[in-house]
């Protein structure tokens, strides 16, 4: 009796353990709470890691770990000699996500991607109030609205679209988190049933992961997709525990309640590094800070003088105290990761004597200019008030007296837009998606004076090759263009270009094939973990 | 009594009106606005930006911003986050579950721990109990809540390992919430462990957010206990031959329970300040860190219904706290 008891107490155990080591679960310490579940109405890279890189697919996708697109939802596509229509042809078989809330009848087809546009460039379209005071932040900011003639349905599995004028990042667009493709099937039941606040609460696509659970602020739950179109991954559940505070991270990694996590402090990472149990990967973001001068504002007009600015600043020193070396000193406009970086171009060096006489021969003395300073710390700058204080030091070397000053974030982001604003500000930018032209065009095209455009520089010769390598679709010709651009850009010097910074991931070691993002995204497919 | 609580409850209109005026003001005052916010870096076009604006009803007087407003509060509709498009009043009773729950073991662990510890101290006046206990009750009082819990993290989570990091309970328990307590639901999942789990998960964030009322009531005890222990009636009543515990525990303390429950009351209020921090350590999912976030947004209709729900909580613990006295000192009833 007594070794039956045995027997059965161990089978029993060995069944539960099989079952434990059969479902292998991914706990991810995320920064915050996603926004919502519909990535078209966010522009949080938080709520795209959550909804858009989890649940969703997109006509075109990012090839893992690159800034390069790749067929995903369209197998293939064609593009008109004269840029202006993009026929694209549907994966078939596609199949959307089985779960508690929604069984779907049919697979992917040109519907679910004309639905998926049309809520948000068209005013009235049923879904485009579907939660009211919605703006597509992105599909309006990008101007998609205007861009895009029309969406027509070929055939089932074919759609075209009709643009307004060429526009070269086109694709690169299409597969950002704004462009998921929706299930208009799902989006019809939950009409139907009155619920349509839920397509932002409870997703459903056509990704490797599916959505289970949220519990606001604490837990978002998703187990693998089954009928995922590249086949099931590795792991069966995903877990995004939300951990706001970057130390209560590091213990959570450390105490293994989760195995990755992204935006550990600089002061974490060497310890980190040190743990036996863990590896921390690092890239450089793609980012840039940079500080702007006001190029219509003497004498910051004259080349010389902004030249000379920047001879007198030490990058490294402020990498080296504000980063703990977690960044790189920026020479371009653009991030070393991006397609089209000229690494040819010399930055120019510190030199205060140089730039002393620089200034003496412009006829520039007793110069006093002033540093805006961001009140926040940001991906790219993350003690802004400190780099400032810095540059004063060294621009009192060379003669150069500077006051800094500041506003709340808001505030700042708004007078720093002005004009006549009165100092060279500082500021910075992360990537959208991966193409040059979302840095070049966006921050230093002429249309972006009195706007994104800090520096108010509109400079002829650097806007004509930005603007033609944007009308162009072959990127070996826009390659070209924007590595002469950058050349413009540090001859003008409109900017005191000051870093990349790096970004750190730190896992257990137990967690396998994860791929760190230029783009800033945590994607977890094809991520495995080690039990 | 109904005419004490009438003219109590009376009292709370226009508290009500002053603090729905404050908080939707208060955000407000703030610079940049949700649109901008949300945007970040990216400018946003100024004719959007006003269309946008437009859409929400921020370009109305403000005046009629705030009427209009009023008149959803009185039909109990608190307004639709900008952000995640949900009904305010929702997700606040969603998140607030876990407050109250983190809150109330908070203030059972500061009054079972205070009030004796004051007690002891004053009785013992000038003892090196009542200097320890009065050291720390400084020390306590001036902790610096977020050094503090990182603190207890790193010892007990991180080097002795004895309690789980941040959460509510494991990840390994999953179960839907049907009250909202951890305590209750884990029970009532069934699933061995979750109960033990939800605890242990609890015993830190308790204890951080514990400290400066522990301290306020501890130091409060004490004071009003050594008035009162000068008091003739004390004397009067030693001198009849009561014994000591019947002098200190049914004389002294009841009357020098007044001053602690005023105390007490306004802690709550202190302790929704502290619970932000405490959540934020914790990752406790309760309104704290929620009215964080969205001051951080300029979600106008979350912090400002987020701050009218917290201060109607406070204005009827107050008036509980009111109601006490009544219980405890008849004279309070007449006045």
């Amino acid at each position: 009796m007594n070794s039956l008891t045995r027997l059965f107490a161990a089978t029993a155990l060995t069944l539960a353990l099989g079952s434990a080591a059969s479902a292998k679960t991914l706990v991810y310490c995320s920064e915050a709470s996603p926004e919502g579940f519909d990535p078209a109405l966010y522009t949080a890279g938080t709520t795209f890691d959550a909804a858009s890189r989890t649940v969703y697919n997109r006509l075109v996708e990012f090839k893992h770990g690159s800034t390069e697109t790749e067929p995903g939802l369209a197998e293939s596509w064609e593009i008109s000699d004269d840029g202006k229509e993009y026929t694209f042809k549907l994966r078939p078989d596609v199949k959307f996500q089985t779960t508690d809330f929604f069984t779907p009848t049919r697979t992917l087809n040109a519907d679910d991607v004309i639905y998926s546009f049309e809520r948000q460039l068209k005013s009235d379209n049923p879904w485009n109030q579907y939660v009211p005071g919605t703006s597509w932040e992105y599909a309006s900011g990008m101007g998609f609205p205007d861009l895009i003639t029309s969406i027509e349905k070929v055939d089932d599995m074919t759609v075209k679209f009709v643009l307004a004028r060429p526009e070269a990042p086109f694709l690169a667009d299409l597969a950002m988190d704004f462009a998921s493709i929706m299930s208009k099937e799902y989006a019809d039941k939950l009409k139907a049933d009155g619920q349509e606040a839920m397509l932002n609460q409870q997703p459903l696509g056509t990704g490797p992961f599916q959505f289970v659970a949220y519990q606001p602020d604490a837990v978002i739950r998703y187990k693998a997709n089954p009928d995922y179109y590249k086949g099931k991954q590795p792991i069966d559940d995903l877990i995004f525990a939300i951990t706001t505070d970057a130390s209560v991270r590091v213990q959570k990694l450390k105490a293994n309640e989760c195995q990755i996590f992204p935006y550990p402090n600089a002061a974490d990472v060497e310890s980190l590094k040190s743990d036996s149990n863990l590896e921390v990967m690092e890239q450089e973001g793609l980012n840039v800070a940079y500080m702007a001068y006001n190029t219509t504002q003497a004498p910051f007009d004259k080349v010389e003088v902004r030249k000379a600015l920047n001879m007198a600043i030490n990058k490294q020193a402020i990498i080296d105290a504000v980063f703990q070396g977690a960044a790189v000193p920026a020479k371009n406009p653009i991030p070393p990761t991006m397609w089209s970086y000229n690494n040819e171009i010399k930055d120019d060096p510190y030199d205060p004597e140089k730039s002393k006489q620089m200034l003496k021969d412009a006829g520039v003395t007793d110069l006093s200019m002033k540093i805006w300073a961001m009140p926040v710390s940001r991906p790219y700058m993350l003690n802004a008030r400190r780099a400032a204080e810095l540059m004063q030091a060294d621009l009192a070397k060379v003669g150069v007296k500077a006051e800094i000053v500041s506003y709340e974030w808001g505030e700042y982001l708004e007078k720093s837009k002005a004009k006549d604003r009165d100092g060279a500000a500082m500021l910075g930018w992360t990537g959208d998606n991966g193409d040059p032209d979302n840095f070049l065009d966006t921050l230093l095209g002429c249309d972006a004076v009195g706007g994104n455009n800090r520096a108010q520089w509109c400079d002829k010769e650097f806007d004509d090759l930005v603007k033609k390598a944007k009308a162009t679709d072959d990127q070996a010709e826009r390659t070209k263009l924007y590595e002469q651009a950058q050349v413009v850009f540090k001859e003008k010097a409109p900017w005191l270009t000051i870093d990349h910074s790096k970004v750190f991931m730190p896992m257990q070691k137990s967690v396998k094939g994860f791929v760190q993002d230029p783009l800033g995204y945590h994607r977890f497919d094809d991520v495995d973990i080690e039990q | 009594m109904q005419r004490f609580l009438l003219s109590r409850i009376a009292v709370l209109i226009p508290t009500f009106i002053g603090v729905s005026i404050v908080a939707f003001a208060f955000i407000r005052l703030l610079p940049g606005d949700p649109v901008q916010m949300l945007a970040g870096e990216r400018v946003v076009d100024p004719a959007r930006h006003a269309a946008i604006m437009q859409q929400l009803g921020f370009d109305r007087p403000l005046v009629v911003q705030y009427l209009s407003y009023l008149w959803g509060l009185i039909q109990g509709d608190f307004g639709t986050s900008l952000v995640t498009k949900r009904g305010v009043a929702d997700e606040f009773f969603t998140l607030f579950p876990a407050t109250l729950e983190l809150s109330l073991c908070a203030i059972i662990i500061a009054v079972l721990l205070g009030v004796p510890a004051g007690v002891f101290a004053a009785v013992k006046r000038g003892s090196w109990f009542d200097q320890s206990v009065m050291g720390a009750a400084l020390v306590g009082y001036s902790m610096p809540i977020f050094w503090w819990g990182l603190l207890l993290i790193i010892l007990f989570s991180g080097v002795l390992q004895w309690t789980p990091v941040s959460g509510r309970i494991s990840l390994l328990y999953y179960f839907p919430q049907v009250t909202g307590f951890m305590l209750i639901d884990s029970l009532l999942s069934g699933q061995k462990g979750a109960f033990g789990s939800a605890v242990s998960h609890l015993i830190l964030p308790s204890i951080v957010l514990a400290t400066i009322p522990l301290a306020v009531i501890a130091r409060q005890t004490r004071s009003a206990m050594l008035e009162v222990l000068g008091e003739d009636y004390v004397r009067t009543a030693k001198a009849k031959g009561l014994s000591r515990g019947r002098v200190i525990g049914i004389h002294a303390l009841r009357n020098a329970l007044i001053p602690v429950v005023t105390t007490i009351g306004l802690q709550v209020g202190v302790m929704m300040a502290g619970a932000i921090l405490t959540e934020s350590i914790f990752s406790w999912p309760g309104i704290g860190k929620w009215m964080i976030d969205s001051v951080f947004r300029r979600d106008y209709p979350v912090v400002q219904g987020g701050l009218i729900l917290i201060a109607m909580i406070i204005m009827v613990v107050n008036l509980a706290v009111d109601l006490l006295y009544g219980v405890i000192n008849p004279r309070v009833r007449a006045g």
